[in-house]
Order: structure tokens, then C-alpha cells, then sequence
């Protein structure tokens, strides 16, 4: 189940994402860490020290790109010179996939860099698909897509969430990046069952998936990337690997970093997930009569 | 239907771009006098615990404090100048009239220089001196990541003729100031260019930085190279001859073209001339600065 076309076949475990306040840590202690995600807006840039930086990770680890600002949701065309940074970026890290979000975030040619929500609607899902249909082609990488985290509602939404994600990635034939987290936030702050969601997205197109910690206020709560994950959204990660299978896994935290170590083991706590899920899916195999393949190491 | 997508995106936008009040709230009407309630109703719906101003108001200040971060972030050094209310009343006026047209954080004060010398009356009467600290921070910024190309070989430089040209490094900015904001500003900060770094997080509230305060900037000419070596940002003083003959070739002039510019102004006598010019190039060279001419 987790190698399939939209992680350009790969089978990656437990990631981290890359942040400045590691840069020193990575280079210099060399942690064996199965594969770094990146903001790929942070390193399209010219040169100077997020290029020698990236270029150093690179040598050693496998790269993931993770995009937030292409908003495949804007009604606006895409902006071609983010497209072609994108590519060149692409072709530096060799990442099997790219990912960004289920959102909109600037129009008119003006930027919120925000992730807003999309209204759920037919004709939306057919300009979104569109969008990312052209990114894929452009780009030349297997495009995955983000739920969103969201704190507001549309009056003129024909669906659910996980309606429109489905129609999205149907029509644009792609896969997604499940972020669990994402739906709890979302699930709490519009009511509804976040085990609903998971159950209706469709497994065979899970590519990667996203687990972080948030933040609770009085009314609703906001993903803030900023504390360990929380254990509605571990029950929620335990049954997207029921579903998905073991699927390459990412912890963000973005805010109130600490140390590597510390994000280091968070995010390793996936792993018992993830084992009982390759148990699982051996036990099917064997069961089906088909022969289960050595666990192979970690590519270096 | 693409029409109402459009209509639908430019009017939350409108409205999550609209300035807070000053206690970072969204206000109750907008500037045309609309009711923002009432707004907000018409296209957003309301929850069990949260209306639909409410639910608007949470994007409205999510825009602000990511923006206000970034821009604090890059300009601290101007900060320290003008003292925390004006900068803030300034913040406020340049990203009202100026928002973001780029997908990165990195380009938001691009416009900040122009926008302040068309509108002089968020600086005064520091108006200069705060002008020589953005020119300075945003070719810090602009030299953090700008591209490095191949030095010029050793061998092409000394069979340089005075048709030859020759080009600078992308990542150095020259800099004409009226006050020494150099020494300034390498007190107040780290050599971080702009570390804004994009991310997918939300933010629960502003985040507050340390103010530091400068004074005593002496009013003095300077020239600057704001440059890049082995990755880190410097900022290195110019003798006038060097900034002259350094924009000149910048500027894509010949080799003898761009020495005549550099004694335009210049009292050297004219038999340390020579010798000059071949320790400045010297310099140059061993600091990676100059390269060979490129088509683009």
C-alpha cells in the first residue's frame, strides 16, 4: 500500500521537518533520520545559506518538498515564476513527490499567505483539479494534496470536505497528503466526525501523511504546530494506517521549537503505528498466499 | 461559476486584509462604513459557538500578525530609529497600501524605500536617517540569498584591456548613506538575512520581540559594500574612489570608463592612482566580487 504512484513508488518511514534551529545540529551530529521534509518556498531562492545548507542535507539525506503558497484553490492562474523555481527545486532535491494545499491564499495577484478554506462546490473542485493537473505536468513530479486546517465555512458549500477532496483528486488524478491533525482541528471546529473523514478518503491515493500538535481556545482551536502531537490525533493517525497502510510519515512543528532530540523522538513515535500496521499487512498477504517481502534498511 | 469563486475569494480577501484596530480586533465596519457583521454573514456561516464575524475575525488577525512578524523581523534596525509607535504606525501604513505580491514572506519590504520618500511624514523628522537604515537592511536581505556566479579567473584579469567589462557579484549591493547605520545595525542584530520562513502553522497570537533603541548615529557620508562571504553577510566601508569605480562596473561600463568614474570626484593625487587601482582590484578578487559579464 505505501509505495504507489503518487509517492513515486518510494516507501519512506518517519520524517522531520527541516528547520533553521536544526540546521547546526544536522550537519554537525549527522542523525540518522529517514528523510527531511522542506518548505519549498524557503529554498527558491538564488543562493547564500538555505542553498549551501540544502545542498549539504541533500548529500546525506533523502528531501521531500512541501509547498504552501502554490494555491492550487485560487481562482487566479498559477504564478509562473513560483512554477518555474518549483521545478528547479525539484530537479536539485529529486523528490519523488511534491505536496502542497487544499486551499486558496491570494488572489487578484495579491498574497494573504494564509491557507484559506475553499468552498466546497463542483465548479471549484473542477478549477482546483485543473490547477493541479497543470503543476504535475509542468513540474514533471507526482503532486499530492494538503486538507487544510479551517476555522470558517462557506455559505454556497454543495459538500462536505471530504466530498470535495475526493472530487478533487479524482478529477485531477493525484494523490493526497492526509493531514490528521488538519481534520481533528477541522472536526472540533465545525462538528463532525473526524473518523468519518478518514474512513472516506480514498486509501489507495494516501501518500504521505502529516501528524503536529495544536492549540485549544474557549471556542475553537487552531493548528499551531507548536506542542507534541495530542492523543486524539494519534487514535486518528492509528486509523489512517489501518486504512492507508504504512504511509511515509511527517511530525510538524513549526513554532516553540525545541530541540532535535526532542521533535527527533515525537515524530518516532509513529513508528509503533507504523510496525503494527507492516505486521497487519503482512499477515494479509500471507493470508492472500502471496509471498512477503525482507524488510529492506533505510536508503542512505 | 469561475466568476463566483472569484467574487467569493476577493471578497473574504478584502476582508481578511482589512487593517485591525489597535487593540488587533477586527473592526465592526470597514472604511467604506459597511457593517462587517453583516458582511461576514453574507458569506460565511455561523457555528454553535461562533459567529460568523467571529469565524472571519480569526483569518483577519492571522493575516496581520504573520505579516507584522516578518516585517519586524527584517526591520529591526529601523525599528530602533524611529521607537516602537512610530515604527508601528508605519508597519501599519506601508503593508495597508503595500500587500504582499509575491509567494514569499521574503519580498515585503521591497517597496518600503519608495513608499517612504513618497510619503515622508511616517520618518519625520528622521526621515534620512531612517531611509539609510532600510536602504541597508533591505540589501542585507537582498544579499542574504542572492545568487554567487564563478569568480573572474586569475588568468582573464590579467589580460584585462580598457575595452574589457567585467561584472559584479549579484549578492553585492552598493550602498551611498549620510549616516553611519552600519556599525548601528551590526550592534542590534545577528547575521540572519531574512529568516522568515515560510510555514503552514497558524498563529496564536503576536509575537512580541525585544526593542532595542539606537541613538547617537553620526551624520557622516559613508559607502558601503553590503556583501556575502562563505555565506554570511557583511558590510564593508568604501573608499568613494572604490564606489564609484565598483558602480560603474556594475553598471556594465568598460574598464576604462568605469576608472574614470572613480577619480570623478576624487582628490587622490595622480601618481597614487595607478598603484591604487591595482590593490583595489587585487582586494576585490581575493573577496570573490568580481566575475565575468553574463548575457542575462
Amino acid at each position: 500500500m505505501p509505495a504507489n504512484r503518487f509517492n513515486g513508488f518510494t516507501d519512506y518511514g518517519v520524517g522531520i521537518g527541516l528547520r533553521i534551529p536544526h540546521y547546526r545540529h544536522i550537519l554537525e551530529q549527522k542523525p540518522v533520520v529517514d528523510w527531511f521534509e522542506i518548505i519549498s518556498e524557503n529554498y527558491m531562492v538564488d543562493g547564500g545559506r538555505p542553498m549551501t545548507v540544502l545542498d549539504s542535507i541533500l548529500d546525506q539525506y533523502r528531501v521531500v518538498q512541501h509547498g504552501v503558497s502554490m494555491y492550487f484553490g485560487s481562482a487566479d492562474p498559477l504564478n509562473r515564476e513560483h512554477l518555474l523555481r518549483l521545478k528547479t527545486l525539484a530537479r536539485r532535491t529529486k523528490t519523488p513527490w511534491l505536496s502542497d494545499h487544499l486551499c486558496w491564499g491570494s488572489i487578484d495577484g495579491r498574497y494573504t499567505h494564509d491557507l484559506l478554506p475553499m468552498p466546497y462546490t463542483l465548479e471549484a473542485a473542477r478549477i482546483t483539479a485543473a490547477k493541479i493537473r497543470q503543476v504535475q505536468d509542468f513540474v514533471e513530479v507526482p503532486v499530492v494534496v494538503e486538507n487544510v486546517s479551517s476555522y470558517a465555512e462557506f455559505h454556497m458549500s454543495q459538500m462536505t470536505e471530504w466530498e470535495f477532496l475526493n472530487e478533487v483528486v479524482e478529477q485531477a488524478d493525484c494523490g493526497i497528503l492526509l493531514d490528521v491533525n488538519n481534520i481533528y482541528v477541522s472536526s472540533q471546529n465545525h462538528g463532525f466526525d473526524p473518523c468519518t473523514y478518514v474512513d472516506a478518503v480514498p486509501a489507495e491515493r494516501v501518500a504521505q501523511i502529516h501528524i503536529a500538535g495544536h492549540s485549544k481556545f474557549e471556542k475553537y482551536i487552531l493548528d499551531t504546530h507548536d506542542h507534541p502531537v495530542l492523543d486524539p490525533v494519534w487514535d486518528l493517525y492509528a486509523r489512517a494506517i489501518e486504512r492507508c497502510g504504512p504511509t511515509a510519515t511527517l511530525l510538524e512543528w513549526d513554532d516553540n521549537i525545541p530541540s532535535f532530540d526532542e521533535v527527533h523522538a515525537e515524530a518516532l513515535k509513529a513508528n509503533r503505528f507504523l510496525q503494527a500496521g507492516k505486521i497487519r499487512e503482512e499477515e494479509s498477504l500471507r493470508n492472500a498466499g502471496m509471498p512477503v517481502e525482507p524488510e529492506l534498511e533505510p536508503v542512505r | 461559476m469561475t466568476g463566483e469563486l472569484h467574487q467569493l475569494q476577493r471578497r473574504m480577501a478584502a476582508a481578511v486584509m482589512q487593517p485591525l484596530t489597535l487593540d488587533e480586533t477586527m473592526r465592526k465596519r470597514d472604511r467604506s462604513g459597511r457593517d462587517n457583521h453583516a458582511e461576514a454573514a453574507g458569506f460565511i456561516r455561523p457555528n454553535d459557538r461562533l459567529d460568523s464575524f467571529e469565524r472571519l475575525e480569526i483569518y483577519n488577525r492571522q493575516y496581520w500578525f504573520r505579516l507584522f512578524s516578518s516585517f519586524e523581523e527584517d526591520f529591526t534596525g529601523l525599528q530602533a530609529v524611529l521607537g516602537r509607535k512610530k515604527f508601528q504606525a508605519l508597519m501599519r501604513a506601508y503593508l495597508e497600501s503595500n500587500p504582499s505580491t509575491s509567494f514569499s514572506l521574503r519580498n515585503l519590504g521591497s517597496r518600503l524605500l519608495e513608499w517612504s520618500c513618497d510619503n515622508p511624514q511616517w520618518t519625520a523628522p528622521l526621515g534620512e536617517l531612517s531611509q539609510d537604515m532600510m536602504s541597508l537592511e533591505w540589501a542585507h536581505i537582498e544579499s542574504f540569498d542572492s545568487a554567487s556566479r564563478p569568480v573572474l579567473p586569475v588568468e582573464t584579469m590579467t589580460s584585462l584591456s580598457e575595452e574589457t567589462q567585467i561584472s559584479l557579484q549579484p549578492h553585492v549591493r552598493l550602498l551611498k548613506l549620510h549616516h553611519a547605520v552600519d556599525n548601528a545595525l551590526i550592534a542590534l542584530r545577528s547575521d540572519s538575512g531574512s529568516s522568515n520562513s515560510s510555514s503552514n502553522s497558524a498563529t496564536a497570537s503576536r509575537i512580541v520581540r525585544r526593542f532595542r533603541a539606537v541613538s547617537g548615529v553620526n551624520h557622516e557620508t559613508i559607502y558601503l559594500a553590503v556583501h556575502r562571504y562563505e555565506d554570511t553577510v557583511y558590510y564593508k566601508r568604501l573608499r568613494l574612489e572604490d564606489f564609484y569605480l565598483l558602480q560603474a562596473i556594475q553598471e556594465g561600463r568598460t574598464l576604462m570608463d568605469a576608472i574614470d568614474a572613480a577619480f570623478e570626484f576624487s582628490v587622490m593625487p595622480e601618481a597614487e592612482r595607478p598603484g591604487y587601482v591595482q590593490s583595489a582590484f587585487q582586494h576585490w578578487m581575493s573577496l570573490g566580487w568580481l566575475c565575468e559579464v553574463t548575457s542575462d
